[in-house]
């Protein structure tokens, strides 16, 4: 069994070394440093962390104005309310005005499991994606966080980083290299792809082994930003194995399924099944208990696959 | 008092220097136009808020002619005072006083809100020198003026930040967030000035949702609070050459105006707030406009 680790230790140590070499590199937090995995940070260099108490509209405006002032903030806090709370905050100050701030969504997707869906973020791709200019980027391992917070500092522009704190495998090996807008083949195949980001990329590689000792060549695509989207990645995966299936831990409406349905439907049609959470509210239950619950499993996305494999046959 | 009017400030383009024995009458006429462009530009788009562009014109040319340390050849310099029009419905006015300023030319107001002008109904920074912030959704402008100002601080700089406000506009409850924070970080470099004409688009704000006691809300914030007439350029001067007025408090400057002040048929009525001018009215508030000026 691979060790697990929680993207956001990966995230705080990024984050740390970028802006001991950047001093222009501020963090905003909305009383979330250690949410964050800020602490050491938060310690160590106190005048870096501006907290902006428990408002979030006031936090997204804060930022734009010390983008306008020449700094780059990165803005953490629970996805649900970084993103719910102050999106229109997001939508005028940040994206519209092209202001140089990077949004850090924190503890994204089911995390907060048995909290209940004040604390779900299951919209924020959805809402976030559609923001004209706003980038999107969701890694799936320590490694492709790293990565992701360096890349979002180096890119002029506002940038939404969801970061999950589920336990997730190492999906990339040392040499991997996260360019912004470009998914990843994680593994070739013929038969069907499998679409997935965040934390449902071990899961579609494992399932995409279990389709392999049944015979079923399946390809991975790790499609870690959701905007901009890699175009011809998606459109070679759907004329090249003819079928998809996406993955993600969010509202089957409007995240990543949805994104890659807008663009093979006008490019390339074939047949797709979009998993996800279903549009409702999920009911209480720890975040792993939740995943087994909507089918995000290996075995789950395997029966998906299946039964796009056998309509496929049937036509 | 009259005579302590200090010069404006030195970082101000020389073109558009103005000695402090000419400030009141210069002042005067810059608001006379300002006001004519913000009606003329109202008029051909058929669409605009010129009770509050005309509430607010004496605030902005004050600012942008007695105040701010910019320099429109240099709208993005680093060390720039940033101002940030909060009320960004009332872009006519602002787009005037910019170009006035020698922002942009003053030829391309005529475009106000054609097809692809730079000059939308709202101000878009991307796009129009001498826009700090994207407006035109209110409550918008103070918290991003608390990060500007928040920035200068953490750098030692000596650049102030200024935003204008309506009254209304502080229903939005992230102006408070922004207030608080403001506050809490003794932001004295930063400088709101609210519009208060007293009037929203569908009512009187007591009516609509009370505001006072205005003042004592901002104190009570932590604050600074002076009180003046928005439309007495010199007592405008003077608040804003006296900031900050405390060494850890933020500054909050009341300006009292009218909304459609100038235009006695325009002039505190509720239904001004975003009518367009007639042919008829708009002649007739030019010629206002005019003997006023004189």
């Amino acid at each position: 069994m691979s060790p697990l680790y929680d993207c956001r230790e990966a995230f705080g140590r990024a984050l740390e070394e970028i802006a001991a070499a950047d001093p222009r590199i501020l963090v905003v937090v909305n009383d979330s440093v250690g949410s964050s995995r800020l602490g050491r940070f938060a310690k160590e260099s106190p005048r870096r962390v501006i907290n902006v108490g428990i408002a979030e509209q006031n936090m997204i405006g804060i930022a734009a104005g010390l983008a306008n002032g020449g700094k780059i903030p990165f803005v953490c806090g629970a996805s649900c309310f970084l993103t719910g709370r102050a999106l229109e905050q997001i939508k005028v100050d940040l994206a519209y005005s092209r202001a140089n701030v990077k949004l850090c969504g924190m503890s994204s997707g089911l995390a907060y499991g048995q909290l209940g869906p004040t604390h779900h973020s299951l919209e924020d791709l959805a809402w976030t994606r559609v923001i004209a200019g706003l980038c999107v980027v969701v890694p799936a391992d320590p490694l492709e966080t790293d990565q992701a917070v360096r890349a979002a500092a180096e890119f002029d522009g506002p940038v939404f980083l969801r970061i999950s704190r589920m336990p997730v495998p190492a999906v990339h090996g040392a040499d991997y290299r996260f360019r912004m807008g470009q998914a990843g083949v994680l593994r070739s195949g013929d038969d069907i792809t499998l679409i997935a980001n965040g934390t449902m990329v071990s899961r579609a590689l494992a399932a995409a082994s279990l389709l392999a000792g049944e015979g079923i060549s399946a390809r991975v695509l790790n499609l870690a930003t959701l905007q901009p989207l890699d175009r011809e990645a998606i459109v070679d995966a759907a004329a090249q194995t003819g079928a998809l299936v996406t993955v993600e831990e969010h509202s089957i409406h409007g995240g990543l399924g949805s994104a890659v349905a807008e663009l093979v439907t006008t490019t390339c049609p074939v047949p797709m099944r979009i998993l996800g959470i279903p549009g409702n509210f999920a009911p209480t239950g720890s975040a792993a208990w939740l995943f087994e619950h909507f089918g995000l499993t290996p075995e789950g996305i395997r029966s998906a696959a299946w039964e796009l494999l056998r309509t496929r046959v049937r036509q | 008092m009259r005579q302590d009017v200090k010069l404006p400030s030195p970082c101000l383009a020389t073109d558009h220097r103005i000695e402090a024995d000419e400030l009141p009458p210069q002042l005067r006429k810059l608001s006379a136009a300002v006001r004519r462009d913000s009606l003329r530009m109202v008029h051909r788009a058929r669409l605009g808020h010129p009770g509050g562009d005309l509430s607010s014109a004496d605030i902005l040319v004050t600012l942008y002619f007695g105040a701010l340390r910019i320099d429109p050849t240099r709208p993005r310099a680093p060390d720039r005072d940033r101002f940030i029009m909060s009320k960004g419905h009332c872009s006519a006015a602002f787009y005037a006083t910019l170009a006035a300023a020698g922002f942009f030319p003053e030829d391309e107001l005529d475009t106000y809100m054609q097809p692809l002008s730079r000059l939308n109904g709202h101000p878009n920074r991307t796009e129009l020198p001498g826009v700090e912030a994207n407006t035109g959704s209110l409550g918008h402008g103070l918290p991003v003026a608390v990060g500007a100002a928040l920035a200068a601080k953490i750098d030692g700089a000596a650049w102030r930040t200024f935003v204008l406000t309506g009254d209304g506009e502080l229903q939005e409850g992230s102006n408070w967030e922004a207030a608080m924070a403001a506050a809490h970080y003794e932001l004295s470099n930063l400088t709101v000035i609210v519009d208060r004409n007293g009037i929203q688009q569908g009512d009187r704000t007591e009516r609509t949702m009370r505001l006072e006691p205005l003042a004592e809300k901002w104190r009570a914030f932590g604050w600074s609070v002076c009180e003046v007439d928005g439309h007495d350029h010199i007592a405008l001067l003077e608040a804003f050459h006296a900031v900050p007025f405390h060494p850890a408090r933020p500054n909050c400057i009341i300006a009292h105006t009218q909304k459609g002040k100038g235009v006695s048929f325009i002039e505190d009525r509720v239904d001004w707030h975003h009518r367009v001018p007639t042919d008829e009215e708009l002649a007739a508030a030019l010629r206002e406009l005019d003997e006023a000026a004189q």
